[in-house]
């Protein structure tokens, strides 16, 4: 499991599948989830199998997670920020005419 | 490193979907095959294409080429249940036929006068393509944006899952004998006693026969063979959206296509900018702009990718396949529909390089019209 090597700072506290990560300010949401422990954020919407953190840059589309309702956004590449709704993904989104189903 | 000094029957330089088709074709002709392949860092238009199988409006300007196109498409759901066998791979080939959409009554127009005069070029085969109006592409498609006003709906039109097809055909080769040699960039290849050799970055190789099927690589290796393979770089760029569960659309479209998994690819622009592969928002912009004219309902995906790639153009678009005249047993094919084309080069065009020469065939793809073109 990842371990935090600096310390301290301010905290930023929001939710991951309802349970509450502690944040430091700074941390991506991705970064906060490892040092919180949670390595599963989606299942692949192909193949079902589970994804998590790979790249941690960007590049590699792995961690994409849901932020405030928003789907298919990169835990890397988001600050985590105080009372963020964060979910797991499970399937792929849905469109209708109007936008987003 | 001398221990490559082993002789084939053929030596196919360039292993994407072109060469990769021939040598399994070859393989399938009971040959002994080697593929040289360059790196991952060359052009590799198999890599970046959109992944239509598409028939109509092709071979507008040459006949043959629409014959041969649609000979394809007609042999590819064998060729697809083939390499799906070989390699327990679905290559996600689906043929509903496609939808070129038509956005003013002039390029409706244009549509309708092509289709009329291609209606016969299959003979009594029907050419299949045939304007349908606003009306019947609600039946087909809805959520389409108010200023599509009619389309042209190919019969034969298909898609695949393009990288899917380079990695069936790559392990159905080798499955069927092909020596696969990757960093094998060729810097020459030349007639060598009764056959040729190729020197690479990995040594020697030496076979009865040679095939150039390299894209833009070919053109270099052309002449010292007595090949002649006039090519001209073309960009296109594509949009990728994330994986969408909705299916938004029951069938290809020239410029908008989604794939078994989901994504819709959106493409596709015509630039001149040399053999850059990179993507710009400016022309991105405008892709995503027409496609959101076609369905705006996609404006509600996110785009998590994009890419350049180049295009391998004839000076005419049509394929280019020459027998050297001066080297008997060496081949050069090029040609822009490499994924189109795919099932027409391993089971056929193969089997008539086996047997060492065109004899009749291909006349029509012969890059000498190009010298005929320049003499006028």
């Amino acid at each position: 499991m990842p371990k935090r090597i600096e310390t301290g700072g301010a905290t930023v506290t929001f939710t991951f599948d309802g349970r509450p990560v502690t944040a430091i300010a700074g941390d991506s949401v991705a970064s906060a989830l490892a040092a919180a422990g949670i390595t599963r954020l989606r299942d692949s919407v192909v193949s079902g199998a589970p994804r998590g953190i790979h790249c941690m840059m960007g590049a590699c589309f792995d961690c994409l997670v849901e932020i405030d309702g928003i789907p298919n956004r990169q835990a890397c590449m988001t600050l985590a920020a105080e009372g963020m709704t964060v979910r797991a993904q499970q399937g792929a989104v849905s469109v209708s005419e109007g936008g987003r189903a | 490193m001398t221990r490559n000094e082993a002789a084939s029957d053929t030596l196919v330089i360039g292993g994407g979907v072109v060469g990769a088709a021939l040598a399994w074709g070859l393989a399938r002709a009971g040959e002994r095959v080697t593929v040289l392949d360059d790196g991952d860092i060359v052009l590799r238009a198999s890599r970046g294409n959109f992944g239509l199988v598409w028939v109509q409006s092709k071979g507008a300007n040459m006949f043959d080429y629409a014959r041969w196109t649609r000979r394809s498409a007609d042999l590819w759901p064998e060729f697809a249940a083939m390499i799906g066998e070989e390699t327990d791979l679905d290559l996600a080939y689906e043929k509903p036929g496609g939808m070129h959409f038509m956005l003013s009554e002039t390029e409706l127009e244009a549509a309708r006068a092509r289709n009329f005069a291609m209606k016969d070029v299959t003979g009594p085969d029907d050419y299949g393509a045939e304007i349908v109006d606003r009306h019947e592409l609600d039946k087909i498609f809805p959520g389409l944006g108010p200023d599509v006003i009619g389309g042209s709906y190919g019969h034969h039109d298909g898609h695949v899952n393009p990288l899917k097809l380079l990695r069936g055909l790559h392990i159905a080769m080798e499955a069927r004998g092909v020596r696969y040699v990757s960093n094998a960039r060729v810097e020459s290849v030349a007639k060598d006693g009764a056959g040729f050799a190729a020197e690479t970055a990995k040594g020697r190789f030496s076979a009865a026969k040679v095939v150039l099927a390299a894209g833009h690589g070919t053109t270099e290796l052309a002449p010292a063979l007595g090949l002649d393979m006039p090519l001209r770089p073309e960009k296109g760029q594509i949009l990728v959206t994330e994986r969408c569960a909705t299916r938004l659309l029951p069938m290809p479209t020239h410029v908008l296509r989604q794939t078994d998994e989901g994504t819709v690819l959106i493409g596709d622009s015509h630039e001149n900018t040399g053999y850059s592969t990179a993507s710009y928002t400016p022309v991105l912009t405008d892709i995503a702009r027409h496609a959101l004219r076609c369905f705006p309902a996609l404006a509600a995906l996110k785009v998590v990718r994009s890419w350049g790639c180049v295009r391998v153009l004839s000076p005419d678009g049509c394929p280019v396949y020459h027998a050297s005249e001066t080297c008997p047993g060496a081949f050069a094919i090029a040609c822009h529909s490499g994924v189109t084309l795919a099932a027409a080069h391993a089971m056929e065009l193969a089997g008539v390089i086996a047997s060492g020469s065109f004899g009749d065939r291909f006349a029509a793809f012969h890059p000498r019209r190009f010298s005929h073109a320049q003499a006028h």
